[in-house]
Formats: C-alpha cells, sequence, structure tokens
C-alpha cells in the first residue's frame, strides 16, 4: 500500500484526488495497446457482449475497459455497431449475452434509468431536446434528487422549492458556461441544431455523472461550434469526469481524445492512444478503405487509382476479369481520357 | 320561438351537472394527452368503472355513500392498471387502441342478460342516488340564480359537482407546476430522452393513467346523480369522443381549458337544440324534422370543431407559442 504499483486500481479513486486530469502522463493501459488490453484504472468493463439483429452481428465485443479520468473516443465506419454498443451499455437495448460494469458494479438487465442514476449519463446521436419546455426546464429535468418528482411530494411546494433552487442555480450556472443563458426563457424547440447539442450535453451534466457518454456530439455541427464542443468535452474531463464518445471523423478525434477504440462490424479492431492508432495498418484499411489518399475529384485522381489497384493483389483491375472497371470509367463520363493532362501541362 | 327562454336554458347548461361531469372528465383526459401524450380513448369506460362501481356497491352490497365513492375509484384504479401494465411500455398508439377496446369491453359486459342481477343490463340500475341527497343541507324550497330557477335537490348536486371540479383543477394545478409534472411534460416530448436522465418513466406514464382515470370514474358519478340512474347506452365510444372534443376545445395542455371547453360543449348544444326547435316548430325549417335536427346538432358542433383546429389549432386556452414547433 505504501507503494502502488501503477495498475492497482482499487485504491486509485482516493489517491488520485490531487490529480490534475489535465496533465496526468501516467500510462492508460497498463499492458500494450491492443484490442481488449487491461487499464491501469477502468471505470467500465464489457466482456463478450453480443448483439444480433437477426442474422448480422451488430456488436461482438470480447473485452473492453474505458480508463477512468480520460476521454476515450470510439470510432468506426457506418454501421461498426457503435451506436448499437452504447445502447447496450446504457440500457436501452438488452444484449444476447454478456456481462459488463460499472465502478464494479453489474449493470446487466438493469433498466436505462437505473444506469443513470449511478452516474452514467448518456446523450443521443440524433438530438432529443423536449421541444415544447423552455430551456431551463430541460435543465431542470436533468437534475436528481429532487423530491417534488415524486407524486406523494409534488403537491407541497415547500418541500421541494429548496431543491428547486439550488437546482436552479446550477442549471444557470451551466448554461452560461455552454453561451445558452441567452435562451434561458425559449421554447427548446427553438434552438439551431448545434444549439440543441450543446443543450443536450449540458442537461446531461445536470446529473453530476462520473461517466458522460457522447453519441457523435459533433455530428451535423458547423466547424466553429465543434471547436467550442470539442473545447466543452475537454472541459469535463478537467472536472473530473470520464469521457466516452463516438465520432466517425478521425481528425476530430485526434485532437482531444486520450485513448481510441476503433469498431468494424461490431467487432474492436484497435485500440490504443489516438496517434499510434492513425498510423495502425489494419485501423486504415479496415475503416478509411486501403486507397483513402487518393482524391478523386482531381483530374487525375482515377488514373492514380487505376494504377494502385493494378499493384493490389486483391483487386481485378489490370487483369483479365477486369470488365467495365478500369479504362471503361474515364470513357463513361464522356471526356478524353487525356483531356486532363493536357490542362494540367499548360502554363 | 322563445329566445329568452332558449338563452337562459343555454346559461342553465354551463353550471349543469352533466357539463361538471365532462369538464372532470375530459381534466382526466388532459392529464393523460396533454401533459403526458397519453392517448386515452377509453376514457368512456372510466366513467362507466365509476358509475357502475357506484351503483353496485350501494344496490347490491348496501354500501353507504361514502364507501360507495371508494369502491368506484378504487375500480377505476384496477381499471388503469389492467390498460397500462400491458401497454404502458410500448409505443402510445397501442395504449388508443387496447383503452378503446377496453371501454367497449365494459359497455358490453354491463349489458349482459346473465349479469341482469347485479348490472340490470340493457336497462340500467336506478335508485341508488338516496344516500347523496340525504346529505344535502340546502331546506326544501325553490333557489332563484337569477336566469335559472334550482329545487334544492338541483343545487345541491350542482354544487358538490363544481366543488369536485374546482378541487381536482386547484390538484392538477399544482401537480404540472411541480417537478412531477415537469417529468410528465418531458415524457411528452421525448421520453427516451427522460429516460436517459435517470426518471423512471413507466411508473410515471402509470401515475398519470391513474389520476386521469380517478378523474373519469368521479365524472362517471357526477354524471350519474342527477339522474339516478346509470345506462349501458350512455358510455359508448361517442361519449369518449365528445370528452375530447372538450378537451381540444378548450385547449389541451391546460388546467381550465376542459372546463371551459366542455361548457362551451355544451352552450352550443343547447343553443341549437334551442334555435332550430324553434325555428321548426314555428315553420321556418321546413325541409327537416325535429329529430333530424338532433343529429344536425352534432354535425355543428363537429363543424365548429374544424373550424377551430383550422383557426385555433391550440384550443381556447391553448399556449399558441407551444404550437408553432409542433
Amino acid at each position: 500500500m505504501a507503494n502502488p504499483t501503477p495498475d492497482e486500481s482499487g485504491t486509485a479513486g482516493v489517491r488520485t484526488d490531487a490529480v490534475d486530469y489535465m496533465t496526468d502522463t501516467r500510462p492508460i493501459a497498463s499492458e500494450p495497446a491492443a484490442p481488449g488490453c487491461r487499464k491501469r484504472d477502468p471505470i467500465l468493463v464489457a466482456k463478450n457482449v453480443t448483439r444480433a439483429f437477426g442474422g448480422i452481428n451488430a456488436v461482438d465485443v470480447e473485452y473492453l475497459e474505458v480508463p477512468r479520468h480520460k476521454i476515450t473516443a470510439l470510432i468506426g465506419p457506418n454501421g461498426a455497431g457503435k451506436t448499437t454498443f452504447f445502447n447496450l451499455l446504457t440500457g436501452f437495448d438488452q444484449p444476447n449475452s454478456g456481462e459488463w460494469t460499472f465502478d464494479g458494479t453489474s449493470l446487466h438487465g438493469v433498466p436505462s434509468y437505473k444506469v443513470s442514476r449511478m452516474g452514467m449519463v448518456r446523450t443521443f446521436q440524433l438530438t432529443k431536446v423536449m421541444g415544447k419546455l423552455k430551456v431551463i426546464e430541460n435543465m431542470r429535468l436533468g437534475a436528481t434528487r429532487q423530491e417534488g418528482e415524486k407524486l406523494s411530494k409534488a403537491l407541497f411546494k415547500n418541500i421541494w422549492g429548496g431543491r428547486e433552487r439550488e437546482i436552479t442555480r446550477h442549471a444557470d450556472g451551466l448554461l452560461e458556461k455552454f453561451k445558452l443563458d441567452t435562451k434561458r426563457e425559449d421554447y427548446a424547440a427553438s434552438l439551431s441544431g448545434g444549439q440543441r447539442k450543446l443543450l443536450e450535453m449540458a442537461r446531461a451534466l445536470m446529473a453530476d455523472p462520473k461517466l458522460v457518454m457522447l453519441d457523435e456530439p459533433m455530428a451535423g455541427v458547423n466547424p466553429a461550434l465543434t471547436q467550442s464542443l470539442l473545447d466543452h468535452v475537454r472541459n469535463l474531463k478537467s472536472e473530473g469526469m470520464t469521457v466516452l464518445f463516438v465520432e466517425h471523423d478521425m481528425h476530430m478525434v485526434r485532437n482531444i481524445a486520450d485513448w481510441v477504440v476503433v469498431m468494424a462490424e461490431g467487432r474492436i479492431v484497435a485500440e490504443g492512444p489516438p496517434a499510434e492508432v492513425m498510423k495502425d495498418q489494419a485501423v486504415i484499411d479496415a475503416y478509411l478503405g486501403a486507397h483513402h489518399d487518393v482524391d478523386l475529384g482531381a483530374a487525375e485522381g482515377i488514373e492514380v487509382l487505376e494504377h494502385q489497384l493494378a499493384q493490389d493483389k486483391e483487386s481485378v483491375v489490370g487483369t483479365a476479369d477486369e470488365g467495365i472497371l478500369g479504362h471503361g470509367i474515364t470513357e463513361q463520363d464522356g471526356r478524353d481520357p487525356d483531356e486532363g493532362r493536357d490542362r494540367k501541362d499548360a502554363p | 320561438m322563445d329566445f329568452l327562454n332558449i338563452l337562459s336554458g343555454a346559461l342553465g347548461e354551463i353550471i349543469s351537472p352533466t357539463t361538471a361531469a365532462y369538464a372532470l372528465a375530459a381534466l382526466g383526459l388532459a392529464l393523460h394527452f396533454g401533459y403526458t401524450g397519453l392517448l386515452n380513448f377509453g376514457q368512456a369506460g372510466f366513467m362507466a368503472m365509476g358509475a357502475y362501481g357506484f351503483a353496485i356497491a350501494t344496490l347490491t352490497f348496501n354500501a353507504p355513500f361514502w364507501a360507495a365513492v371508494l369502491v368506484a375509484l378504487a375500480c377505476s384504479v384496477a381499471f388503469a392498471f389492467l390498460l397500462g401494465i400491458p401497454t404502458l411500455r410500448l409505443r402510445a398508439d397501442y395504449l388508443s387502441i387496447v383503452t378503446i377496446a377496453a371501454a367497449e369491453v365494459i359497455r358490453y359486459i354491463v349489458t349482459t342478460n346473465q349479469l341482469t342481477d347485479i348490472t340490470g343490463s340493457a336497462g340500467g340500475l336506478n335508485g341508488f342516488a338516496g344516500g347523496f341527497y340525504a346529505l344535502n343541507p340546502f331546506p326544501e324550497g325553490t333557489y332563484n340564480l337569477g336566469f335559472i330557477t334550482l329545487s334544492a335537490r338541483d343545487l345541491w348536486v350542482r354544487v358538490v359537482a363544481w366543488s369536485v371540479v374546482a378541487v381536482c383543477c386547484f390538484i392538477v394545478w399544482l401537480l404540472v407546476r411541480s417537478p412531477w409534472g415537469r417529468v410528465l411534460k418531458g415524457i411528452r416530448e421525448d421520453e427516451n430522452a427522460v429516460r436517459s436522465l435517470g426518471k423512471n418513466v413507466y411508473s410515471y406514464k402509470m401515475q398519470a393513467l391513474i389520476i386521469g382515470g380517478v378523474f373519469g370514474s368521479l365524472a362517471g358519478i357526477l354524471f350519474t346523480l342527477p339522474r339516478s340512474s346509470v345506462q349501458p347506452a350512455n358510455y359508448g365510444t361517442e361519449l369518449t369522443f365528445f370528452l375530447w372534443t372538450c378537451l381540444l376545445l378548450g385547449g389541451a395542455a391546460t388546467v381550465l381549458g376542459p372546463v371551459v371547453g366542455a361548457m362551451l360543449f355544451w352552450v352550443v348544444l343547447s343553443l341549437t337544440q334551442g334555435l332550430l326547435y324553434g325555428a321548426i316548430g314555428a315553420g321556418y325549417i321546413t325541409f327537416i324534422s325535429i329529430p333530424q335536427a338532433g343529429q344536425l346538432r352534432y354535425i355543428m358542433v363537429g363543424v365548429a370543431l374544424m373550424l377551430l383546429m383550422i383557426f385555433r389549432p391550440q384550443g381556447l386556452l391553448g399556449n399558441k407559442k407551444e404550437l408553432v414547433y409542433s
């Protein structure tokens, strides 16, 4: 005990109280980064979680630990099962098999509202705000420990009025932080898409969660607002919260994530620090496609691609099976294949 | 045509116990639909539970007045559980189908001939309101309210009916301004979001269904007291749709909307009846008969509802701003 080892997770919560989470550089994993590797201090552990829709295995996660006090990004192409996995973890969907624990408590079969009460609050990919409630009421709805939400006490304002004032103060503070304070009395339905994302995130924070799970927080948000959303996510970490978020833009992830988990076809194909994961050839192939750096918008792009495909053993281009591929592509759009090159050569 | 008579008749409808019963049942619907988003198309069933629960407890088991009221309320709570347990976990439309069917099931059960001893079958039950009128504190005589003259018995039933409506409105007002009411409104907007914020949505929906149902069953008792009889034919689906008309006339997510809507509904029905019958009697209208005119009144109510939905969709007391975003 006097000389704690890095992988001693039991006492970590107490010991790390004095740590500045933003500058904490201790290793996240306690073993080499690989799919399913152990973490120094996991907050969420999932084991053999599977979910099939018909014959398709939407989620098949063998083992995953989410590190505490870190920002973990869950990335992967469309249909990789990220959101389904989110729904399973938060009790919005039931898995076919599997066990998962949050802070040491098993969450199997626990209904979603109890998961949220334990301190694991989520947002949604398609933003869910209560349109016909005012922004401030949306915020108040996120609060916990309000006795007035019980029918037996709802009639008596003297019971819940005090807590209501505390909640309102907390909500006003968060609204100011998220620059929504001018919208306080507006109906949530009048907010723009980006403002709704902010409101949903702020509302999730009303419960003082330990783990914030954001499902595509940046989807459909303009670049300026994206930057402010990223800052907010970073702030969550500095306040001691753990963040797990889904995203499919790898470049967005590189900036803020401490740890990246890559899913493809329901499985975890790679995990590690962002810089390393992005270099991983398996990730690049599975997630971006092997020829992701070819710009098909440029005039010579298709020829470059053709050239690359001809070298690729898995491709039919350049073989007898080529068919309408290959030269067919450039000829079909009616242009002379040399036209682009001519223009480029001109001064 | 006696316009004064027609007008005072219409004004009398404003404070009639039937209007109070409609207002109370529509208030239950306001809690169901306006605040929680539950599509209950079986409010007539809840009213029938109240009316038959009260009447059967009095006639078959000789229960005193208050015990009979409690039996009626217990019946509606049981009915709400019966409807809610299988459907409240599902999407909103399942509840609407189940409630409309269950209300009809109730009506057919009480009409069954095998149960004539208990429910009176199609003839209904009579003479169970004695306990209620025995509580009447007003001395015998007539009471002139200006536009209407009432007997002590009529006055008593009106005072009680509208007091119950007032108390229930006050309770609903207290509930919907509380954090509990806020959760209900959240469920109306998006129940998954409310679930993600740690609220037990199923339990809240059940509570709302029960409270609205209890209002419905109280309304059922108020509806039967002035007649001192229950008839199964009164509790058909059209009763539910009249209640929805009252609710939408007044404004769905309001406390006083159902009351105003019920008053308006009955005033319009009474006025059109008075005017049409008067005009037919005096020979101004010759192409329809009196029974046809009775049907024409409901057509006019339907037209009024259509005009309202087109030009004032939020209802008379509703908040226009809430509609901009729906």
